[in-house]
């Protein structure tokens, strides 16, 4: 087995590792986007908790859940350290002069200051939504009905809507996308040239799509905190354990 | 001097110089002035006068290191004013002329910065790194016989015109210092793309590519991030697909060698 620890752990190994799963974070923002996108329907969150719901449950997600953070856990690990060793092999004496801003994109420099800062967005994220809907010591959730299912569901759209109405929240949530749009920019065409996928034919239209990739993905993740922060109709429900179609027709409260 | 500009004026220029006396030595940024340059002077040129003066003054002169001064040796490597081998795009030191700087310029010389290039002396680096990787596997040493005739081995025109343009590559460095990682995958991926394209190249192929990649681990080199300053700065023009094709490379080499160490 040595040649495959050799390979993994040789500079160009590492990087393919960076770029796989990269690439495939890339495959779960598109997931976890279309269900924020859930958010912004007008019907009390019954979409959302209803595809929570399904996320939480189905075993086929569940188990990629576990690859999932297995993805974050080695591309996180792999880039800090990789991070750090090219650090080290620049030297500790820098340029007095360096203009390396005529010669690079800014984004593709501070992957790495990128990441970190995603990182922390990261922790405060998972800290607020993913553990308080999979454990209930960390807070839990309400349970609410909804139309599609005959058992009620956690109410993790009342979690959202009354964190979306906190300012500081809402800001920390769209400067954290601005730093995934960079992030993305130079990642997604950097994992293609990785992994090889260089050629006069296809590279300009994985250049392209890099580019609307980053800016769409950044954009409509920063757009559904913002949106609910400003919308009147959005509003977290009390713990009623109400069906979705009563809450809406009562006066809404703040939850808790 | 013929096909000098007679209306060119002389320059007076400040030079801000690495100065440092040996590897463990600290060194430091020194200011000296220089004089009625021509503008048709090459950047080694000027830096020979600025010898000269401080030779004069009894001074030791700023060691640079330097051979063809026609831009195919890769000896000269000046980090000047932030960027490799100058502002100028596409050519080497010795290439870049004074006429692209202004009387009364203030322009800072440093070394390449690496772990792997460590500074002799000055602006002089020694870069036995890169001898080192081509000696782990940058050649082909079967017995290739007597000169054969010509188109003997047929390679097709696209071919031999990527291959040629990978072996451009003077080894000259510039990639491993813009490089923000220090990483030599350009010219690394530059060697192996070159010799891995034609026929001669394909009895080492994978062991080539293994031996290379290793050899520029250990000298201690950074990984490469896609950055792409080390294209943008490199003098001769050698394109990032030639990395793309490294690792496609070592990829295969990885899964199909005899190499199971």
């Amino acid at each position: 087995m040595s040649w495959i620890s050799k390979t993994l752990t040789s500079s160009i190994g590492r990087k393919i590792v960076m770029a796989t799963t990269g690439l495939f974070l890339c495959s779960f923002l598109v997931v976890h986007l279309l269900i924020n996108l859930q958010l912004l329907r007008h019907d009390g969150g019954a979409s959302f908790n209803f595809w929570a719901e399904f996320m939480g449950t189905n075993p086929v997600i569940r188990f990629m859940e576990i690859v999932l953070m297995l993805g974050f856990a080695v591309h996180i690990y792999q880039g800090l350290a990789l991070a750090l060793k090219n650090k080290k092999a620049r030297g500790a004496q820098g340029y007095v002069v360096n203009h390396s801003e005529q010669n690079s994109q800014w984004s593709s420099r501070n992957m790495a200051l990128l990441g970190t800062l995603l990182l922390i967005f990261l922790i405060v994220h998972l800290m607020n939504f993913w553990i308080r809907s999979r454990f209930d010591a960390f807070g839990g959730l309400a349970e609410v009905k909804v139309p599609n299912l005959d058992h009620p569901v956690g109410d993790l759209y009342s979690v959202a809507a009354a964190s979306f109405k906190i300012p500081w929240y809402v800001a920390l949530y769209a400067l954290a996308q601005i730093a995934l749009g960079y992030h993305l920019w130079h990642g997604f065409r950097s994992g293609f040239q990785t992994l090889g996928l260089k050629h006069p034919k296809y590279t300009p239209a994985i250049y392209y799509t890099g580019y609307v990739f980053s800016v769409v993905i950044a954009v409509l993740f920063a757009l559904v905190p913002i949106v609910m922060f400003f919308g009147d109709q959005y509003q977290p429900r009390p713990a009623t354990g109400q069906t979705v179609e009563q809450s809406l027709t009562e006066e809404p409260a703040v939850l808790r | 001097m013929a096909g000098s500009n007679p209306n060119a004026k002389p320059m007076n220029l400040t030079l801000k110089v690495w100065r440092q006396k040996n590897r463990i030595s600290e060194g430091g940024i020194v200011d000296y002035k220089v004089k009625d340059i021509s503008p048709d002077m090459s950047f080694l040129e000027m830096l020979d006068v600025l010898n000269e003066d401080l030779l004069r003054q009894g001074q030791e002169p700023v060691a640079f290191d330097h051979d063809c001064r026609e831009g195919i040796c890769g000896s000269c490597n000046l980090f000047i004013n932030g960027r490799a081998h100058g502002p100028e795009q596409g050519t080497t030191t010795c290439q870049l002329h004074m006429r692209k700087f202004s009387d009364g310029d203030t322009i800072t010389i440093e070394p390449w910065r690496a772990e792997a290039f460590p500074i002799n002396k000055d602006l002089s680096v020694d870069r036995s790194a890169f001898d080192r990787i081509i000696q782990a596997g940058g050649y082909v040493s079967i017995n290739t016989g007597g000169t054969p005739d010509a188109n003997e081995i047929p390679i097709p025109k696209d071919i031999a015109d990527r291959a040629f343009e990978a072996a451009t590559c003077i080894g000259c460095g510039a990639c491993v210092a813009a490089c923000k990682n220090a990483s030599a995958m350009l010219f690394v991926s530059a060697k192996v793309s070159q010799l891995a394209l034609l026929p001669q190249g394909h009895v080492e192929r994978k062991t080539r590519v293994e031996n290379m990649v290793a050899q520029m681990d250990k000298e201690g080199f950074g990984a490469c991030t896609n950055i792409g300053s080390c294209a943008a700065e490199c003098p001769v023009g050698i394109s990032l697909e030639n990395i793309a094709i490294l690792n496609q490379e070592f990829l295969s080499a990885k899964a199909t060698s005899n190499n199971l160490a």
